[in-house]
């Protein structure tokens, strides 16, 4: 179904937050997503229907619960064109990062001692590489951005080396809205046997991601940014790869058979999941994903588009309005940007006084507002339930804002 | 557009007023006392400067960057120190901030304008 304004508007139908917020205009959906009914109906009739403990129980009750946790998996899985095996279901793309970060560090061959991220990384793609490089002595380097904004490939190919390690990277900055080559950072990093790794937080929910098709090693993303509960998110991982890394976290359901001295790891995907598992939010993530492929994500990705476009256009021209943003053709729907003499804080504070939601701060991307120069920015990001209304109250608003705070 | 809210309850005219021309603000040279306190979670720095001469504030000004919330925050703290005696400056308290602003500080906001008091009180460390 492509999205035009019309339709976009009444999607907000299927999404009870805007039926008991009223004048909610809703620009923060890079920090989280809202939720459609049929998301939130589906975790309590899981609870209601199917609720067993999933992989464990022989009695029919768990079989279910068991057919509703895999049958996420093979969603997730089809969703990104990986397969069921290379779906390992976490608590978020944080814990997905971490999770891959610790089984990592025993496969890191000798004499490669350098992990390259890149200088747009979200705290969560950042910490946990520190600290594996705290733990190896390895040495963190990163990718340049630009002054538009954009990763620097050049400086990408030349920090690519033999002696990289780890290439992990952001596909779309959560502060600036880049959206980064993957298939040619992958690539550059499989050229040089080093392990690839992607954050993409902010790119499965908004348009396709092929896995299979980009060829990177990990893919990471949280089920909260993309419609579906907090609480669930993914790790893909090649099935060779998986097989051959240990399991980070250790315990009931991951393994084949224990002694009391040893134990004998599962296999594919349960080696990666330790305890029970978060069984009726991995099937309410199923449940999002055939919502956002009933509307069709590359819909999605061109309504955005033009909401994107829309905004660019109309921020543009007001004076006093600083933009960091790459530019249409490099950008997702999300625009950071500053109102001169305000601080971003206030900003969203009074914005907030007209219903309106953005984000304001440094984003997680501490270092690179240090980078910008910047002390934060307000950030508005899109779904498919945003109209052009939303835009042009965020514009009223910023007017209004001017008129009583310049000084 | 509803704006009946706008700018907020937390954006009163004194706030505003005293935003625009804040007191004590400025490098004190001759200070004994000095701490900079940041906020992780926007950037803001606020740099108090004390005087302090036989256990009582005898001058302080602030100096830095930020929000409205931190800057008010900052000069009205300021102007209640001066003069105070030190313990009893080491003894304020959030609840205090949020009586000397006389508004309601969103939950939000509680960081910004608490900035300042942490500033003073690491000072007096
Ligand atoms: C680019 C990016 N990476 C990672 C994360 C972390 O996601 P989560 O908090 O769901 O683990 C975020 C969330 O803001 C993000 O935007």
């Amino acid at each position: 179904m492509t999205i035009n304004n019309s339709t976009a508007k009444k999607l907000k139908d299927d999404f009870p937050i805007f039926k008991n917020n009223k004048n909610l205009v809703y620009l923060d959906n890079a920090a989280t997503t809202q939720k459609p009914k049929v998301v939130i109906e589906k975790i309590k009739e899981f609870y209601e229907n199917s609720n067993a403990n999933a992989s464990r129980g022989i009695y029919s009750l768990a079989e279910k619960a068991t057919e509703e946790y895999e049958k996420a998996r093979k969603i997730a899985a089809d969703f990104i064109d990986a397969s069921s095996e290379e779906i390992i279901f976490t608590k978020n793309a944080t814990d997905s990062i971490n999770s891959i970060a610790y089984s990592l560090e025993s496969a890191i061959p000798n004499g490669r001692d350098e992990i390259l991220l890149t200088e747009m990384e979200h705290h969560s793609n950042l910490i946990p590489w520190q600290q594996l490089a705290k733990r190896k002595n390895m040495k963190l380097r990163f990718i340049k951005i630009k002054s538009d904004f954009t990763l620097d490939m050049e400086d990408a190919k030349s920090k690519i080396t033999e002696k990289t390690a780890i290439v992990s990277f952001v596909h779309v900055s959560n502060a600036l809205g880049t959206l980064n080559d993957a298939k040619a950072i992958a690539n550059l990093a499989k050229t040089k046997n080093a392990f690839s790794i992607i954050d993409a937080t902010q790119s499965v929910p908004h348009m396709k991601v092929d896995v299979k098709n980009i060829d990177c090693d990990f893919l990471v993303f949280s089920s909260h940014k993309m419609l579906g509960p907090a609480g669930i998110g993914i790790l893909y991982g090649k099935k060779e790869l998986l097989e051959k890394i240990p399991p980070f976290s250790f315990g009931g359901g991951m393994i084949k058979s224990v002694s009391y001295e040893n134990a004998e790891f599962a296999e594919l995907p349960e080696k990666f999941e330790a305890g029970t598992q978060n069984i009726a939010d991995a099937s309410a993530l199923g449940e999002a994903i055939r919502y956002l492929e009933k509307i069709g994500i590359e819909n999605i990705s061109s309504w955005e588009k033009q909401l994107l476009g829309y905004a660019l256009e109309k921020l543009k021209k007001m004076k006093g309005v600083e933009i960091y943003n790459p530019g249409i053709e490099n950008s997702s729907g999300i625009i950071s940007f500053n109102i001169k003499g305000i601080h971003p804080h206030d900003a969203a504070s009074l914005f907030d006084s007209f219903g309106i939601a953005v984000r304001a701060g440094h984003h997680c991307c501490m270092p690179l507002m240090k980078k910008l120069g910047l002390q934060g920015t307000i950030r508005i990001s899109f779904y498919l339930y945003n109209a052009f209304e939303d835009i042009d109250k965020l514009i009223e608003a910023i007017k209004k804002i001017k008129e009583k705070f310049g000084k | 557009m509803t704006d009946e809210n706008f700018p907020s309850e937390m954006y009163r005219e004194h706030i505003l007023e005293l935003y625009k021309s804040p007191e004590n603000c400025g490098e004190l040279k001759n200070a004994t006392h000095r701490h900079t306190e940041t906020n992780a979670s926007c950037g803001d720095e606020i740099t108090m400067q004390l005087v302090v001469n036989g256990g009582k504030i005898a001058d302080v000004k602030f100096c830095g960057s930020g929000c409205v919330m931190s800057v008010v925050s900052s000069s009205m703290l300021s102007s209640k120190i001066k003069g105070m005696k030190v313990e009893d400056a080491k003894k304020l308290s959030r609840e205090d901030i949020i009586k000397m602003l006389k508004i309601n500080v969103n939950a939000g906001r509680i960081k910004c304008v608490v900035l300042p008091l942490y500033a003073v009180k690491n000072a007096l460390k």
